[in-house]
């Protein structure tokens, strides 16, 4: 049986992570063992909260050493929601705030003119178009597929060779997932996409 | 065009579904995990339970059937009643659940919203509010299913609760739960203007038609329904059903709720997608 690792921070809810990874036959657990990240199969960074609340988590329990030399040695990595966002340099979600900088990019606040705008978007959305989805963990979807999106942020990649898919919200399209080599993340979560989410899941694991 | 979620809500009552009118006269309509797993497999978009009893005992007693649920159910889930802690909020969420609503606790100590926001990330905070209108036209907030006066104005603390930080709103009208006879859109749109987050209605959904004017004319961004839906699909579990405890003579005698127009929730997509509502199918 693979293992996974998912990075433990507190606040926010893992479980149904951990829960999808069962699912579909990975042995999940919950760390933030240096060695024990290290020697797993795969990564997940999962995360609901805010940045720099996050960011500060990851740092006083010394979790930022051990997720960038795991992306380094080149196994599987997923970023999921709030875990997608921090791979990016930085956030200007109340102050500017730095980040991981695996992914150059900067991570900004939905600001709608019309404020009859409901920010967060909250609910369904649909994913296309991007690089091409061959050999990428949502190879299986379907071009306008729904995934269920949390956020107030979006992120601006700077490189859009990274974009795997796009999402609009209220007119205003964004990159909602990226793949670059080992790291594959989403701002939607696949753990609460019903079936399809769980196929992404599936097709990840394949990678291990 | 935004997608609207429709959101089966489950009450939940010791091991049963329930449901009542204007939150009382619970009446057993089955097992709640034979329910949640026919419309995940329908295309709900969220699930909601709630504990209506726990209130009443001060604790939440959903923790169970949560872990089952989430084994095999792979869309949010929000857990409310009878949260009143920091502690409580914990358990469930370590239970399974994604998200939690919170009324009596949060109009007791308007400053909880802010700290849970803040450490579970504020998409996992919805506040529920349950309005009753006053004679005089405005809409009083209550706790308890609607038993417990407040004296709060609906509208003043849907703001407060914006700016506390809450991720989404929930909108019962408890003047309209359980009825069939339509949701409140006077307040529901009144809500859904004055706030920036996603609302939430709740209470009154009988026909096709009440859904498309609570989204349409309402403003809801989100539709919570239970009998319209459980009413369409209780017999398909009565072998299972008519064991347990509590109030099953409802069950037993097989009776349907004459004011209501069971729909399957498939169909009920078709027609809003129809009426030009964006949804997920």
């Amino acid at each position: 049986m693979k293992k996974v690792s998912i990075i433990d921070y507190e606040g926010g809810n893992l479980f149904s992570v951990i829960q999808a990874c069962k699912s579909i036959g990975l042995d999940a657990t919950l760390t933030s063992d240096y060695n024990k990240i290290l020697k797993s199969d795969g990564l997940i960074l999962p995360g609901v909260g805010s940045f720099p609340y996050a960011m500060n988590i990851l740092k006083k329990k010394n979790l930022i050493n051990p997720i960038k030399d795991f992306i380094s040695s080149n196994k599987p990595f997923m970023g999921i929601c709030l875990g997608f966002q921090l791979l990016f340099s930085r956030s200007e979600e109340f102050e500017n705030c730095d980040g991981l900088d695996v992914v150059k990019g900067t991570v900004r606040k939905f600001d709608f003119q019309d404020k009859n705008i409901k920010v967060p978007q909250i609910g369904w959305n649909k994913i296309y178009n991007g690089i091409g989805w061959k050999n990428s963990p949502i190879e299986n979807l379907k071009q306008q597929e729904y995934m269920y999106f949390v956020h107030s942020y979006y992120v601006d990649p700077f490189d859009k060779k990274n974009i795997l898919s796009y999402t609009k919200y209220e007119g205003f399209e964004y990159c909602s997932s990226i793949k670059k080599s080992n790291i594959f993340a989403t701002q939607f979560h696949p753990e609460k996409s019903g079936i399809e989410g769980i196929k992404i899941y599936k097709k990840w694991s394949n990678l291990l | 065009m935004k997608t609207i979620r429709i959101i089966p809500r489950l009450d939940i009552k010791g091991p049963n579904l329930v449901k009542g009118i204007h939150f009382e006269g619970l009446r057993v309509l089955g097992n709640p995990s034979n329910f949640a797993k026919e419309y995940y497999n329908s295309c709900a978009d969220e699930l909601m339970y709630v504990d209506v009893v726990a209130s009443l005992y001060e604790r939440n007693s959903l923790s169970n059937i949560i872990s089952e649920t989430v084994k095999e159910i792979f869309i949010p889930l929000t857990v409310g009643g009878g949260l009143r802690s920091i502690t409580d909020i914990k358990n469930v969420l370590k239970a399974g659940a994604d998200k939690v609503s919170l009324n009596t606790a949060a109009l007791k100590t308007p400053e909880l919203i802010r700290e849970t926001s803040l450490s579970f990330g504020s998409s996992t905070i919805v506040v529920s509010i349950e309005a009753i209108k006053q004679p005089n036209g405005r809409y009083l907030a209550y706790t308890d299913n609607g038993r417990e006066y407040t004296g709060v104005d609906v509208l003043e603390w849907a703001q407060q609760v914006d700016e506390l930080g809450a991720g989404e709103i929930i909108i019962s009208s408890v003047d309209k739960e359980g009825t069939a006879e339509g949701f409140d859109i006077e307040l529901t749109k009144m809500i859904s203007e004055s706030v920036s987050v996603p609302v939430i209605a709740h209470g009154g959904a009988g026909s096709i038609k009440n859904i498309i004017d609570i989204i349409k004319i309402g403003k809801a961004d989100a539709v919570s329904i239970s009998s319209i839906l459980h009413y369409g699909i209780k017999d398909k579990f009565i072998k299972d059903n008519t064991n347990s405890e509590g109030n099953t003579e409802f069950l037993k005698k097989n009776i349907g709720f004459s004011k209501i127009n069971p729909i399957n929730l498939i169909d009920l997509k078709k027609e809003l997608i129809k009426n030009n509502i964006n949804c997920r199918i």
